[in-house]
Parts: structure tokens; sequence; C-alpha cells
């Protein structure tokens, strides 16, 4: 299906996924911040929990509190290691207090599931890796709303950022869900997964894909610098199991006081003692890009490492996030990026580096 | 279809060269932007820097990769393109005209004849697409 439209393909994770369209990274982008992007996003895996005890059993494996979630709700939440670091990050779906679904990283599905299954000892709670029954769409972008409004009958108007509702898109059985990874209003729909390309091209159609104001197809290049963009984490880049939640200034979703789970202690020492590195953001200020993986420099000695970095289609600089000890973590501090070899000037600065117009 | 000139010069790194007299003109091909996707930024090396044939002389970025271009000829670098500092898109929108990037004066105009012709640099990238 993606090849067709002129994709270019990828292996991500096992999956053949498209990295870019003919329009290119930075159309794709553009497109999605004032029109609309549409992003396949069926790699994603999804764990279905069941039971009396569904919500006792996420909130001692993932560190926000499952237990206010209301249901038609989703929450931002990780799994998490004894030491308080990543495990994944994840979104939790409650349909009601006896049925949450966990939507993880495609890398991570089969790590995950072993770790969620190796802490299931509770038999009321039935577990099912459901990944490869589900497709996922994701229609970002403030046309994202009137466009997918043309498919379905749901009021989506009324649906609230982090919530959904279940109901029919295009006559397919669908879960809709006012979410995104891109710094848009938007959507994110859940269907059977031979449903994939039906969706796809009843959604590029209803977005006037081909017109220059129409929805565009977008690749795994354009989702990263748009979240990249909106100062959101990537597994495996800002967020991994050698870093702790509070490090990743993900303290928003620890909730210590909620009872146990996993690193909750630690979690809860750190925060007492405070963290050694944090993550920042920064904005390269003379000519070059970072990359992943470079140094962050200053006065000569490296005390960090760059865990993104790319060119910010909309905002027009270069930007990246890096870990750097607390000491230097402050906006306006200036440092270097050793971009292969050559120390490159940037500037810490607040993050979120693009925040939408409400 | 990706657009090979007959006229040109081709490395299996991708670059092209224009032989003008003693001078050679490098650009990377339209299969090589076109493989890059958009690009953002190009480092070229400064006048007078001198480089071997197949020796590293600058780097062309796009959004999501860094890719190093390697000089198809040894020589002396006597121009560079300037207004890819501002433009870098031209090497996407010209990649054998506006999106040159610098000019060799070679030490050993001959190593052309060792680079591949426009109908062998063809064969190569389709041998590598399949």
């Amino acid at each position: 299906m993606h090849r067709r439209l002129g994709g270019r393909m990828v292996d991500f994770g096992g999956w053949d996924m498209p990295v870019q369209y003919p329009a290119g990274t930075i159309e794709e982008h553009l497109r999605t911040r004032k029109h609309a992007g549409l992003f396949d996003v069926s790699h994603m895996g999804e764990i279905d929990v069941r039971g009396a005890d569904a919500i006792a059993l996420v909130n001692y494996l993932t560190s926000n509190d499952a237990a206010k979630l209301v249901d038609g709700q989703a929450q931002y939440s990780a799994l998490t290691t004894p030491a308080g670091t990543v495990i994944d990050d994840l979104l939790v779906y409650s349909f009601a207090g006896d049925h949450l679904l966990l939507v993880v990283n495609a890398g991570t599905t089969t790590k995950d599931w072993e770790w969620i299954t190796s802490h299931h000892r509770d038999e009321s709670v039935t577990l099912k890796n459901v990944s490869s029954d589900y497709c996922q769409l994701a229609l970002q972008g403030p046309d994202a709303l009137g466009i997918l409004q043309k498919l379905t009958d749901l009021p989506l108007a009324e649906i609230n950022y982090y919530h959904f509702v279940a109901g029919s898109v295009d006559g397919v059985p669908s879960i809709v869900s006012r979410t995104g990874y891109t710094g848009e209003d938007g959507f994110e729909v859940y269907a059977a997964a031979d449903k994939a390309e039906q969706l796809w091209n009843k959604m590029l159609d209803a977005g006037n894909c081909g017109s220059d104001t129409g929805v565009l197809p977008c690749g795994l290049a354009a989702r990263n610098t748009l979240r990249l963009e909106a100062g959101m984490a990537l597994y495996g880049h800002e967020i991994d199991e050698t870093t702790t939640l509070l490090e990743a200034n993900l303290g928003w979703i620890c909730k210590l006081n909620k009872g146990d789970f996993i690193g909750r202690e630690r979690l809860a020492e750190q925060k007492q003692a405070g963290v050694h590195k944090r993550l920042v953001g920064f904005e390269v200020t003379e000519r070059g890009i970072a990359r992943d993986g470079q140094d962050v420099v200053i006065n000569g000695e490296r005390i960090g490492k760059v865990t993104s970095g790319s060119p910010a289609p909309y905002l027009k600089k270069n930007i990246g996030m890096a870990y750097v000890p607390t000491a230097v973590a402050t906006e306006g501090r200036q440092i270097q990026i050793d971009v292969r070899g050559k120390p490159v000037s940037a500037q810490i600065v607040k993050t979120p580096f693009y925040k939408r117009e409400k | 279809m990706a657009n090979v000139p007959e006229d040109l010069h081709y490395s299996k790194d991708h670059e092209w060269v224009r032989v003008e007299g003693n001078t050679a003109v490098v650009g990377i091909t339209d299969y090589a932007q076109n493989s890059l996707g958009d690009v953002v930024y190009v480092e070229v090396p400064k006048a007078g820097d001198v480089f071997a044939a197949n020796e590293s002389f600058g780097s062309v970025e796009s959004v999501k990769a860094v890719s190093e271009v390697f000089s198809p000829v040894s020589g002396e670098v006597s121009g560079i393109n300037e207004a890819l500092n501002d433009e870098p898109e031209k090497v996407n929108q010209d990649p054998y005209g506006q999106g040159w990037m610098i000019r060799v004066e070679m030490s050993n105009p001959g190593e052309v004849d060792s680079l591949l012709t426009a109908a062998e640099y063809e064969d190569f990238t389709k041998a590598e697409t399949e």
C-alpha cells in the first residue's frame, strides 16, 4: 500500500515501514502543522488486560496512576524497572474498571510482554498480546477533526484530549482516540488489522490528498521531527533502561503516593536526593546539525550526550535533546556539541520547542 | 527514473564530475539527492584544500541523515558553491547545475578515465536498487 504511494521503505524493528513519501519529510512535517498528516503506526503493540484486578496489576507495573482513569480516558505512563528506569513508555486506555488496553512501542512489544507476564501472578487477570489484531492510523493536524468527521457520526469535537470513544469509522468498528505524537490536535484510530488499507485510503480521500492544502501521507522521519519539536520522548533515545523517569523530566507521570509500584522506592529516593543528570532541550546557535549520540561539551570537557538531534522543519532551527549534569541544566546555558569532531555552539532552551496555539 | 546526463563522469559513491579543461566540477547525482531526501545542510571545504581521489571532502545532510561526499579526483579546491550555505535545497532541485559543490584543479586528470560513464552509472544504480 505504501509502496504504491511511492513511499521509501525501511526495516523498522522487523516492520517494513515508510520513512518518507515523495513530498519529502519537510513538506510532510509542515503539512501536518498547517493542515493534516496521516501516519500508519500499525506497528505499535497492544496488550489487553482484563479482570477484576486489571487496574491493580497495571498500577504495580506502571508509574502513573491507572486508578485515576475514568472509562473512555487514556493516560501516558511508563513500565518501570526496580531502578526507576524505563522498560517502555505507553498509553493506558481504560474501557472499564476491569478492562484496560496498553499501547506500547513496536520494538519493545516482546520485551514488554515478557516483563508484564513475568509479574502476573493473579489468575483473575487475563493478559493478551493483541498487537497483530489491530491497525493504528494517526490523523494529525488542525484539519484532522474535519477530515475524520466526514467518515463518522461520532461527535469528534466532544472527545476531550486524551479521551476516546468506540464507534464506527467508514462502517468499520474503531476506537477513536484524541491523542497523538506530533504536538498537534488529532486522532489515533484503532481498528481490525485488515481494515488498515480501507481506512487509510478513505482518510486520504476525505482529506483531499493531492491538493496543496490536503492531507499528506507521512513517514517515520516526519513523525520523528514532529515529536522532537513537540519535546516528546522517544523510547531508545530520551528514555531507556539506563535513565530514570525523573532524569527524563517525566516526574509528572510518577505518582509516588498512589501505592507501591516497581521502581517507586528508588524514584522516591531520587526525588528526595535530586537527580545528577537531566534531560534538556537545546538549540544550535551556529551552522551545524546535532545528531543522536554526539557528545555535549563544556570547556573542552565531555559532559553529556545528545539523545535526539535534527533540523526542526517548522521552527527552521537545528534542535536536540541531551542529558547533561544537573548543575548545567539551566535555560540559556551555553554548550557545545561535538559534531563529527567539530565543536558547534548551542544553547539550552525550554521545551517543548514548539507549542501549538489553542 | 533518476536523471543521468551523458556528458558527465560518475563515481560509485554517487558523485558526478564535469570536466572543464583541467578543472573538475563536482556534485552529487540525482539518484543520490533523491535517496537522501530534503537536503538541509551542505559542508564543503575551503578553496586551497587538497584532496586525494576518493577522500572525503565534506558532507551533505538531509533531515534524517548525514552522508559524506568524496572527491572523485585528486587535486586542489579552486572554488566552492557558497550559494549552498543559504540554499542547500539546490542540491535537490538542480543537482547537476546550481547544486554543484566544488571545483577541483586536477593533479592527475587521467583519474577521470577510471570513473563510470553515464551508462555504467545507470547500471550501477539499478543493481543497487534491486
